[in-house]
């Protein structure tokens, strides 16, 4: 069986062209790559004498924050806005410190603002609702508001096999003490936005600003979606958004692999069979006075392969001190998994100091094989044991060793 | 006499003539499960493994061999309409195996379950095994041992670590079930409490669960209000970080919500021994016996 990973995000422009698709409004725009590309479009974006945005197109949140978003009058400025904008590695406080490479910016038309509002949608799992939420303080972000003002984020439950109907959305629209014209609009703007949300299986919808123009429109002036991977076999167009720069190289290599790993921050690799079990070793390694390296699903059936293949991606992280494979044997009894950790490793030749505790079925058996194969393994009887052994040979001890 | 599976269970598995199906029937039928039937549309009229029988249709399979209840290995963009085809045809029990479901087909079952007598475990879950009776789904059947202790838990092998820890202890298990680790499924844990205190044969509860959503805060509550047996918990994610789904699809922690410090700070509230480590679930349990 294959494990996923993390929910397939995509880029505001992305996003935008998406929800233009459904009918909500959005601002005139161009995504470019160049500064002559940027020249150009706000060139021909500002001849009305209206400025634009320079928007950098990463995932992560809070690029205003980092110099991201610039505004400019005229083609100079929008070229010169973006000369520092692209190329550079942008940080925002998501990107985390070494910050995200920017390749690509969007130029948007301005937009005369006269009131900012919050628009979001996601499954309520308690529920099993979709739960549409509004808000009039858009342009922040929706988890300070519900710590600061709750009181202020409207919400509707919409069944997702009736779908959302009209009415709901003017609820939700007729909340905002909006002028009665943009009302009916933004009530357009919630139906669409739902369908778009729905058809494309998405799991996070969100505009954020949703913005009242002066001449009274309603437009996205900003958008962020997430999709269920898991239906992405069905939403081409989706999947083909995916933009592999976004992602830790280490990860879309494991994901190459169809293998599940995050990287984490510490230096005890982990490679654990089933994410429960990978999940409760990230922490029994983390009481044990250490730090996990990583999460890694090699799959329910551990075979030379996926433990191959996870060994080599632990190891290219230079953080790793030691690695813990700790592999429950079930059905795959822990004799044929040790010949699967040995046949894996022996060809690697590699110096990281490696604890192995394999448990179930025939783990005597298994045992006796790690230690017969002379590659330096040490062998831990119990959980614990074997997070102590792995935390003290990460940090260069003597591993705990008998 | 344990809850959902026993030795009279007459067990139909769809997509039985599959890679994962075939395997994980074999196993099955090794274990003593009375497998009846197979499903597999197109091979109508086969017998797999020379002995069980290939229906077109769950309502053929029902019809011919008095089937209750469905094990489903069929791949994920299919395995929806094969839940709903078993509850259609009236399947009291419907376990689905299958990983990768998207949840908005997974939202579309439950509502087609609703006022139907059909009971959903999974999807994405090991399945469900009363020891020395019947076992359905793909966990080791030679790690349970016969008792009293009902296990509950959202993962695979982090389950059979924790079987094994109480097997280990001379510890048996009356039923131990794998709900799934999706952000939709048919069986919560607090489905499982109830029908586990109104067991008989289960004495006390072992119930894990992991970061994402808000289902152990839940079962948390029944257990303060209902529950008349000990109940032990394990919550694994302690360390997983903030917006990463870890594996299961439903195990992500987002807007502060499903942490696993909230999980079982509600669960000791409401009078849950929760175990600190993972090496420390079979001692915690003993310590309740």
């Amino acid at each position: 069986m294959s494990f996923r990973e993390v929910c397939l995000k995509i880029h505001e422009y992305q996003a935008k062209k998406i929800l233009g698709d459904f009918g909500v409004p959005v601002p005139e725009g161009v995504v470019c790559s160049t500064v002559e590309e940027v020249s150009a479009a706000a060139a021909r974006l500002t001849s009305g004498g209206t400025p634009v945005a320079v928007k950098a197109q990463i995932h992560a949140g809070g690029r205003g924050k980092g110099g991201g978003i610039k505004l400019a009058k005229d083609s100079g400025e929008a070229a010169e806005a973006a000369s520092r904008i692209l190329g550079s590695a942008l940080v925002t406080p998501q990107t985390g410190p070494s910050g995200q490479l920017v390749g690509k910016v969007l130029v948007e038309r301005g937009a005369q603002i006269a009131g900012e509002l919050y628009a979001g949608l996601l499954l309520d799992r308690s529920s099993r609702m979709d739960v549409f939420m509004v808000s009039t303080e858009g342009g922040m972000e929706i988890e300070q508001v519900a710590a600061e003002a709750p009181e202020k984020i409207h919400k509707v439950y919409i069944d997702p096999v009736v779908g959302i109907k009209p009415f709901q959305a003017r609820q939700l629209a007729y909340k905002l003490d909006l002028p009665a014209g943009a009302a009916k609009e933004a009530a357009k703007v919630f139906f669409s936005l739902y369908q778009a949300y729905h058809q494309r299986d998405a799991s996070l919808a969100e505009i954020n600003p949703l913005v009242i123009t002066a001449d009274g429109r309603v437009v996205a002036l900003d958008a962020k979606m997430n999709f269920d991977d898991n239906a992405l076999f069905r939403q081409p167009g989706v999947a083909a958004m995916r933009d592999p720069a976004e992602e830790d190289p280490l990860e879309r290599e494991a994901n190459e692999f169809g293998l599940n790993y995050i990287k984490l921050e510490g230096n005890v690799g982990c490679m654990v069979n089933g994410a429960g079990l990978a999940m409760a070793t990230m922490d029994i390694i983390k009481q044990a006075g250490g730090e996990p390296a990583n999460f890694l699903d090699v799959g329910g059936g551990a075979n030379v392969e996926s433990i191959g293949n996870g060994f080599r991606i632990i190891c290219k992280d230079p953080n790793v001190g030691a690695v813990l494979i700790n592999i429950f044997g079930g059905i795959v009894r822990c004799d044929r998994v040790a010949r699967g950790v040995v046949e894996a490793l022996e060809s690697l030749d590699t110096e990281v100091p490696v604890v192995v505790r394999l448990q179930g079925t025939n783990a005597e058996e298994g045992k006796k094989i790690i230690e017969q194969a002379e590659l330096g393994f040490q062998w831990a009887d119990t959980f614990r044991e074997a997070a102590e052994k792995a935390v003290a040979a990460a940090s260069g001890g003597k591993g705990g060793g008998r | 006499m344990s809850i959902l599976v026993s030795s009279r269970t007459k067990l139909l598995v769809q997509g039985i003539t599959g890679g994962e199906g075939s395997f994980h029937t074999r196993q099955m039928l090794e274990y003593g499960t009375r497998v009846v039937a197979g499903v597999t549309p197109g091979k109508g009229g086969e017998k797999f493994e020379g002995k069980v029988p290939v229906f077109d249709t769950v309502a053929d399979a029902v019809r011919e061999t008095g089937a209750d209840t469905s094990v489903i290995f069929v791949p994920a963009p299919f395995a929806a309409d094969a839940i709903m085809e078993a509850a259609d045809s009236g399947l009291g029990l419907v376990v689905c195996i299958t990983e990768g479901i998207p949840t908005l087909d997974m939202l579309q079952v439950v509502r087609y379950l609703e006022n139907r007598e059909t009971t959903l475990v999974g999807p994405n879950c090991p399945g469900v095994i009363t020891p020395g009776q019947c076992k359905i789904g793909i966990m080791p059947g030679f790690i349970h041992t016969p008792g009293r202790v009902g296990v509950v838990s959202r993962s695979g092998t982090l389950t059979y670590e924790a079987v094994w820890q109480l097997s280990e202890r001379g510890i048996g298990q009356s039923t131990c079930m794998g709900i799934g680790g999706d952000p939709v499924v048919g069986t919560t844990h607090l489905d499982a409490l109830r029908m586990f205190n109104e067991d008989p044969d289960t004495g006390a509860v072992l119930m894990i669960g992991e970061i994402g959503g808000t289902a152990e805060e839940k079962a948390a509550e029944f257990v303060r209000e209902k529950m008349d047996k000990p109940v032990v918990a394990f919550i694994a994610g302690r360390t997983a970080p903030p917006g990463r789904r870890m594996g299961h699809a439903g195990a992500i922690i987002s807007g502060g919500v499903g942490t696993a410090q909230s999980k079982i700070e509600a669960l000791r509230d409401c009078g849950v021994s929760v175990a600190e480590s993972p090496a420390e679930i079979g001692q915690a349990v003993a310590a309740v016996l």
